[in-house]
């Protein structure tokens, strides 16, 4: 399996992105909280490039035990990016669509070896 | 520019470039060699508001254009336009349209052009039919002569300083000032043979009766000059019966095919196919899902009284049937529902691929490319063949012209 440079860890900041390009390949590497997820930049959609778009909190609707609703609102625990063309939303944490989750974009490992950071396709 | 998201997270984008932003379009385009084949788009859009300095001086009462350019000074508290409550871009997850005034024209044709011939470029389209924005919303305004002489105005400066830019690829379907229909006659007859102009089209967010007697001197102008006759419909949470929606994807997702079914049924039921048999009819931006509804619906009414509708020679169905339909959106989710409603509408002859681009639920021709069940006859025709047959299009190349003969869309 090849392994593709992304950056320096020291210059990859939380919250921040890189899309690698890699012959005919487009990965999307985010850090998420310390973490780092990789995902192919391909929405499964139109083919638009899902990694490129705003990343922003699950929306949920808070239903009470009574059934009634208390409205919309962000989700302090799941983030999800969005392909930037039509808005389909991807789990950033699996991938996964968030209106279908069995839609999953291609997942990637994502490696330290020293001071770099690497993406195994 | 910075896109504000939860949590403090933010997206920086330093200029938006139409050509950037499909690029996975682009390849597309090649993977699917799109240039040995036509590929008409009947559905673009441009966004003649961020226009309007070059567009209201074409406006011809002095005081409604005196109105309508002070409106556009800084600080004035006036809108020229009725307004459409909605999120669209979904607080910014389509971002490219935060930042599409801001996208730089350095050539020499006009900004629109510039920009329509990108998009065009990058999803392989050789034909646009240009479309407005904002002026979707017309039928929604109070004012008749208001409506009348901002259609006035964007006909005469799409046709005067957009379309002459265009290479020959960018057409156009002009919009009807439909609640006068002395108007509308008016705008048949001075822009029905300028070039570039292949019809006409009513925004159908709108309570106007299409079977009024009084349109029908448009629709023989209409089908005496060979044009087209489309309707495009919109969202509008204002229609009384929608006020009840909460959110914006149920208003966005019913009105869009509740205004064309609605004209769209007044247009069969008084027997207005029989009545204009050569005058092509469109109906665009609902999606196909509403249509096998409609035909069975209708047919089903008609079955039991048909002596409400005596005009009509043959079922609703057959009527819808002969019409044409605009590809967008493709509500590709049953894939059997599909192929079924593809069946109904005849759609290798009657459908035609449109983008919607640059709107926000916009369609690749892949869309239709890589639908299964379809022949490669279907999928020219409907990419662009039925478009070069209705609108007299001529082929960009030899392959192109190849591919048309083959399946009938041009003569030898």
């Amino acid at each position: 399996m090849a392994e593709a440079f992304v950056s320096k860890a020291a210059d990859f900041k939380d919250g921040e992105r890189r899309i690698i390009i890699e012959g005919e390949t487009e990965i999307g590497v985010f850090k998420h909280e310390g973490q780092f997820f990789a995902y192919s930049n391909y929405c499964l959609h139109q083919g638009g490039p899902a990694c490129e778009g705003l990343t922003i909190a699950q929306t949920i609707e808070k239903i009470m035990p009574d059934k009634t609703s208390k409205g919309i609102h962000f989700s302090d625990t799941e983030m999800n990016f969005v392909c930037p063309w039509h808005g389909y939303e991807y789990d950033m944490k699996t991938g996964e669509c968030t209106a279908d989750r069995k839609l999953k974009l291609d997942k990637y490992e994502v490696v330290q070896r020293g001071e770099d950071i690497y993406v195994l396709t | 520019m910075e896109f504000l998201a939860d949590r403090e997270r933010k997206l920086s984008l330093a200029e938006l470039d139409t050509t950037q932003v499909l690029a996975h379009a682009t390849q597309q385009s090649r993977q699917y060699k799109y240039d040995d084949f036509m590929i008409v788009d009947v559905d673009a859009h441009h966004y003649e508001n961020e226009s309007f300095d070059d567009m209201l001086p074409f406006m011809e009462n002095d005081v409604l254009r005196h109105l309508s350019m002070a409106s556009r000074l800084k600080g004035a508290r006036a809108h020229i336009l009725p307004p459409q409550i909605g999120t669209q871009e979904m607080g910014g997850r389509i971002n490219r349209s935060r930042m599409r005034s801001e996208e730089k024209t350095p050539g020499s044709k006009v900004r629109d052009a510039q920009i329509a011939h990108r998009w065009m470029d990058a999803m392989g389209v050789d034909y646009s039919c240009l479309f407005p924005t904002p002026l979707l919303n017309i039928g929604m305004h109070p004012q008749s002569d208001m409506e009348v002489d901002l259609c006035w105005a964007y006909s005469r400066w799409l046709t005067e300083k957009i379309l002459p830019d265009g290479d020959g690829r960018m057409y156009t379907m002009l919009p009807l000032p439909f609640s006068s229909p002395e108007a509308c006659l008016r705008h048949v007859e001075t822009f029905g043979d300028r070039k570039n102009v292949t019809g006409f089209m009513v925004t159908t967010v709108r309570n106007q009766g299409v079977y009024d007697n009084a349109y029908m001197k448009v629709y023989r102008a209409m089908e005496e000059r060979g044009l087209a006759l489309a309707f495009h419909s919109g969202p509008n949470w204002a229609e009384p019966v929608f006020k009840s929606c909460n959110r914006f994807i149920s208003v966005h997702a019913l009105t869009f095919p509740f205004y064309n079914i609605l004209h769209l049924t007044n247009w069969v039921m008084n027997g207005l196919g029989e009545r204009f048999p050569k005058l092509p009819v469109m109906w665009i931006e609902a999606g196909l899902a509403w249509l096998p509804f409609l035909m069975q619906r209708l047919d089903h009414e008609f079955m039991l009284r048909s002596c409400e509708a005596p005009a009509l020679k043959k079922k609703p169905s057959d009527y819808m049937r002969d019409m044409f339909y605009a590809s967008q959106p493709m509500e590709v989710q049953d894939i059997e529902a599909m192929e079924c409603t593809f069946r109904m509408i005849k759609a290798e002859t009657q459908l035609l691929y449109s983008s919607d681009y640059p709107h926000w639920d916009f369609d690749l021709p892949s869309t239709i490319y890589n639908l299964p069940f379809l022949s490669e006859k279907a999928k020219q025709n409907i990419l662009g063949g039925n478009a070069a047959r209705l609108f007299k299009l001529p082929p960009r190349n030899e392959a192109q012209k190849a591919n048309l003969l083959k399946y009938g869309n041009i003569a030898a």
